[in-house]
């Protein structure tokens, strides 16, 4: 049974902000008390490095990470737990295929397949990747109002397209990819295929060999764990002939004065430095919530949620709603005549917290034809009542109560 | 402190008819883009100075309404001053939104923005037009001497 009421009791940042209705879970979550506790639990227990002590502490720190390892495998289904390597989050994750797969492998014949709804940390990597390859990168179009069409992706696909990478779930409209069928298709023509699954992760179930994407990167922070640890899952053959970003100790397993390196086999060989550990015990006590509870739950309830709240949305004269064939707990929208910042600062007025802005997708703003739009996302812990309430003041916005917070 | 009514009225004025909107073509105008990185006002701005004289501000762009309408209000205020009033203006502005002691006088209808800094995460939305219209004004008064 999903009982929100008890999720609820689960977050301290309820109880400590009673007011708050919090609608920016997109950006990142709030954090439960296991969670919490794992984190404290090495700060005042277990303060020690990984991989180095003679000691038992050190020895068991270093197994329970490794065990998150595991934890992380089994919340995506990887095959291996090597195939999971610790980041700080989803852009180093991206940042980190781009430098060691992208700028490795692609050559000025290559083309790099993308699409105009990704966030800058799915962009960005790759336009580096273009500019010292030479590689282009070409864009899939999406239908006028922003979503996905597979024919359009296949008539995008064709044999020099050695990249295609994708976020299943847009930080901006919410919409869900058919990443296995992309997979296929792209497979078909030889592609790799990666997934930022920065807000998929979080909210719903994913099955890395049942879709059969190659690499997939997705953020702590987002998912009730904490923030400054992520994870890169990539397929062993493609890690092991891959590049690592940085160099150092813990990912090398020898070196000598001539500049011999002998890295480790992945994920150690990504993993150079002393890793962010509380960040990752963090992030295993909050897979292990989230798999309590469900992921099959925690998606049918976003769902019931965002349906809730489109419906809603769509009944307000002054609302343009930009998604509201939504399935993942995002809606993005405008009040008619108000600039969306100004409206988001209204709402904090109400103790309300949404996201304006263009929300790192800048490049969407040409599909939708909004440049600012207003972002409402939610997350397990939201319920109906705060949606009425939400809707209830976005319906009274207009322009005069904008500029009457300034006065 | 200006009446709430009166601010009111110049700043919804202000930003439904923004004056001095749209960029010249006129070679003599010096041009700045203001793009803010914390928030997502996008703001090009436009002064003309001659003899030392602020003979023309336009500016055009996409932003909120403490930004189109502090940018339009200064716009109007700096027109036909001298260089050295207009910085003078910029300055009192900048005390009156940082709760400093300032002069209201000769800030007009600027002084609708005398209770901004309420609102901490806007002061930079009331200042992105100015600043870029203080930094063009800076640059042509070193580039006349
Ligand atoms: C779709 C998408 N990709 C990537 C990221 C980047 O995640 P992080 O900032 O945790 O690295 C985000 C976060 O906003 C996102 O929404």
């Amino acid at each position: 049974m999903f009982d929100v009421k008890a999720i609820r009791r689960d977050f301290p940042m309820f109880q400590n902000n009673p007011e708050l209705i919090y609608f920016d879970s997109a950006a990142t979550s709030f954090k439960p008390q296991k969670v919490i506790d794992a984190v404290m639990d090495y700060y005042c227990n277990k303060t020690v490095n990984i991989h180095r002590g003679d000691y038992d502490l050190s020895f068991n720190v270093s197994n329970t990470y490794e065990e998150a390892r595991e934890v992380a495998r089994k919340f995506i289904n990887a095959q291996s737990s090597d195939e999971i390597v610790f980041t700080n989050g989803a852009s180093s994750a991206l940042n980190l295929v781009a430098y060691g797969y992208g700028q490795k492998y692609l050559t000025a014949d290559d083309v790099i397949l993308s699409s105009e709804a990704e966030h800058a940390s799915n962009i960005l990597p790759w336009f580096r990747v273009a500019e010292v390859t030479g590689a282009k990168i070409e864009y899939i179009p999406l239908r006028p109002d922003g979503s996905f069409d597979i024919e359009l992706f296949k008539k995008a696909m064709h044999s020099g397209v050695k990249v295609v990478t994708l976020a299943q779930v847009s930080n901006v409209l919410g919409y869900i990819l058919p990443m296995k069928e992309i997979a296929k298709i792209a497979h078909s023509y030889g592609a790799v295929v990666v997934c930022d699954g920065a807000q998929s992760v979080p909210h719903i179930k994913t099955d890395v060999q049942d879709t059969d994407i190659d690499f997939l990167a997705f953020s702590g922070h987002k998912m009730c764990g904490p923030s400054g640890v992520g994870v890169l899952y990539g397929k062993y053959a493609l890690l092991d002939k891959m590049d690592a970003f940085m160099l150092g100790g813990g990912s090398n397993a020898r070196f000598d004065i001539c500049g011999n390196i002998l890295l480790k086999k992945p994920p150690f060989k990504f993993e150079a430095g002393t890793p962010c550990i509380e960040g990752v015990l963090g992030l295993k006590a909050a897979m292990e919530y989230l798999m309590d509870i469900g992921m099959e739950n925690v998606e049918a309830n976003d769902k019931m949620l965002v349906h809730y709240l489109s419906s809603k949305l769509l009944e307000l004269p002054n609302i343009e709603l930009y998604n509201p064939h939504s399935d993942c707990a995002i809606c993005t929208f405008n009040v008619k005549g108000v600039f969306a910042q100004d409206a988001a600062t209204y709402l904090n007025t109400k103790h309300i917290a949404v996201r304006s802005g263009n929300h790192c997708a800048k490049i969407l703003l040409n599909v939708i034809g909004a440049s600012e739009t207003i972002r409402a996302s939610m997350y397990l812990y939201n319920t109906k009542e705060e949606i009425d309430r939400f809707v209830k003041e976005v319906a009274q916005i207009d322009l005069d109560k904008c500029v009457g917070v300034f006065l | 402190m200006m009446d709430e009514n009166l601010k009111r009225t110049i700043l919804l004025d202000h930003y439904s008819h923004p004056r001095n909107k749209g960029l010249s073509d006129d070679p003599t105008y010096r041009t700045l883009h203001m793009a803010s990185d914390s928030c997502i006002d996008d703001i090009k701005v436009q002064v003309k100075v001659k003899d030392g004289i602020v003979e023309d501000l336009r500016f055009d762009g996409v932003g909120c309404t403490i930004s189109f309408a502090s940018t339009s209000i200064f716009t109007e205020l700096l027109k036909g001053k001298s260089v050295k009033e207009a910085l003078a203006l910029i300055e009192e502005y900048y005390a009156m939104l940082d709760e400093k002691t300032y002069n209201p006088e000769d800030l007009e209808e600027a002084n609708a923005f005398d209770t901004l800094y309420k609102q901490a995460n806007r002061i930079k939305c009331g200042t992105i037009g100015v600043k870029g219209i203080e930094e063009l004004i800076r640059e042509s008064v070193k580039n006349e001497k």
